[in-house]
């Protein structure tokens, strides 16, 4: 009885924390967040834009600096039609000082970010979006006043080797969205670092 | 006399023989596998209680958390406990990262590099709750099942097998 108890609490809390954060359908918070260049960015300051990739992300993860060239290449193709990038790095740097401020700035001047990379500072937004690692990316669109997810996930199927993609989940998400269309799959997985959090 | 003096010199040879054996076998080898080669490892069907730890060399939290499931390997041994730590390291870092970093951690529960770069595939077959992140660990055993997207400690990890063990 007492492994039955066991396991229906730890299948209750996996469910409840799962099921923190967005799901796709859901409606976005905007942020204000500081940017890299010293200056703050919100969604709001983009009033054409028909939507955004909101990507948390950060300076250590070796998933992160694995896709960091297609995460320029995603901007640089969707920002022109209505959906520019915006990183954001959700860790304490008091838990991982790779992830400093600091060490950020030195990190988009040396890859030369053509998109906001923005700092969580307080570790108040991604529990909102409920991301839980990086990268993880939340695909948004403007619907009236309104910034609805639109998908969650994973930016293609292959960390590894950007020549032996086979889905570009987040950029056919986005050329659906820019087609009338929903994107399909609208949430996928990946392997990712977790976000550094000061542990109770 | 003169054999017993042969006997021991036989002895001390075989030995330091031995010595060399046991230096060999600690350049160790670690198996690489796609999700399918590894997929039965996660549902053996014996008397064992299974706990399968997803890591990687450069995940922090990961790296602290070794030495409790090598504690629990250790304690746990001869209890039908068996630990296995599936790496998601880069592949082509096997050889120059995760094969040092388990001599230099003298880890002695099973290691495997898991290198199937679909994730989105495969991470639902370990668990439908495993949204991607590592540290996470499944424990399983003939009647029970657990998923967990955290990081341990020893006693944590204690306090669900000691109920597993019969």
């Amino acid at each position: 009885m007492k492994r039955v108890s066991i396991f229906f609490g730890i299948l209750f809390l996996a469910a409840a924390s799962f099921a923190q954060g967005y799901q796709v359908g859901d409606v976005a918070a905007d942020f204000r967040l500081l940017n890299v260049d010293g200056k703050y960015v919100s969604m709001a300051d983009y009033p054409d834009a028909k939507g955004f990739v909101v990507i948390f992300s950060c300076n250590h993860c070796p998933y992160v600096v694995a896709y960091e060239d297609r995460m320029i290449e995603i901007h640089n193709e969707f920002a022109p039609k209505g959906f520019p990038v915006i990183a954001i790095n959700p860790n304490d740097p008091e838990v991982q000082p790779q992830d400093s401020y600091e060490l950020m700035q030195v990190r988009a001047n040396e890859k030369g970010f053509p998109f906001p990379y923005v700092f969580d500072d307080g570790q108040k937004i991604y529990p909102q979006y409920g991301a839980t690692r990086t990268p993880h990316v939340y695909l948004l669109e403007r619907v009236g006043g309104q910034l609805k997810v639109a998908f969650i996930g994973a930016i293609d199927d292959n960390y590894q080797d950007a020549s032996q993609v086979s889905e570009k989940y987040l950029a056919n998400a986005i050329n659906a969205l820019l087609d009338g269309k929903r994107p399909d799959p609208d949430f996928t997985r990946a392997i990712g670092c977790t976000i550094k959090v000061k542990r109770d | 006399m003169i054999k017993n003096y042969l006997i021991a010199i036989a002895l001390l040879f075989s030995y330091l023989g031995f010595q060399g054996q046991i230096v060999a076998a600690e350049n160790r080898e670690i198996k690489m596998m796609s999700f399918d080669e590894f997929e039965p490892m996660l549902y053996q069907e014996n008397d064992s209680i299974y706990i399968v730890n997803f890591w990687a060399t450069w995940c922090a939290p990961c790296v602290r958390e070794i030495p409790a499931f090598e504690s629990l390997n250790e304690k746990y041994k001869d209890q039908k406990v068996k630990v296995l730590l599936v790496s998601l390291d880069f592949p082509n870092q096997l050889e120059s990262r995760v094969i040092p970093f388990v001599e230099r951690m003298n880890m002695k529960s099973e290691v495997l590099l898991l290198n199937d770069p679909n994730s989105n595939r495969w991470i639902p077959l370990v668990s439908e709750e495993w949204t991607g992140a590592i540290p996470a660990t499944v424990i399983y055993s003939k009647d029970f099942r657990g998923f967990y997207e955290q990081e341990f400690h020893f006693e944590e990890l204690e306090e669900i097998i000691k109920p597993l063990l019969n």
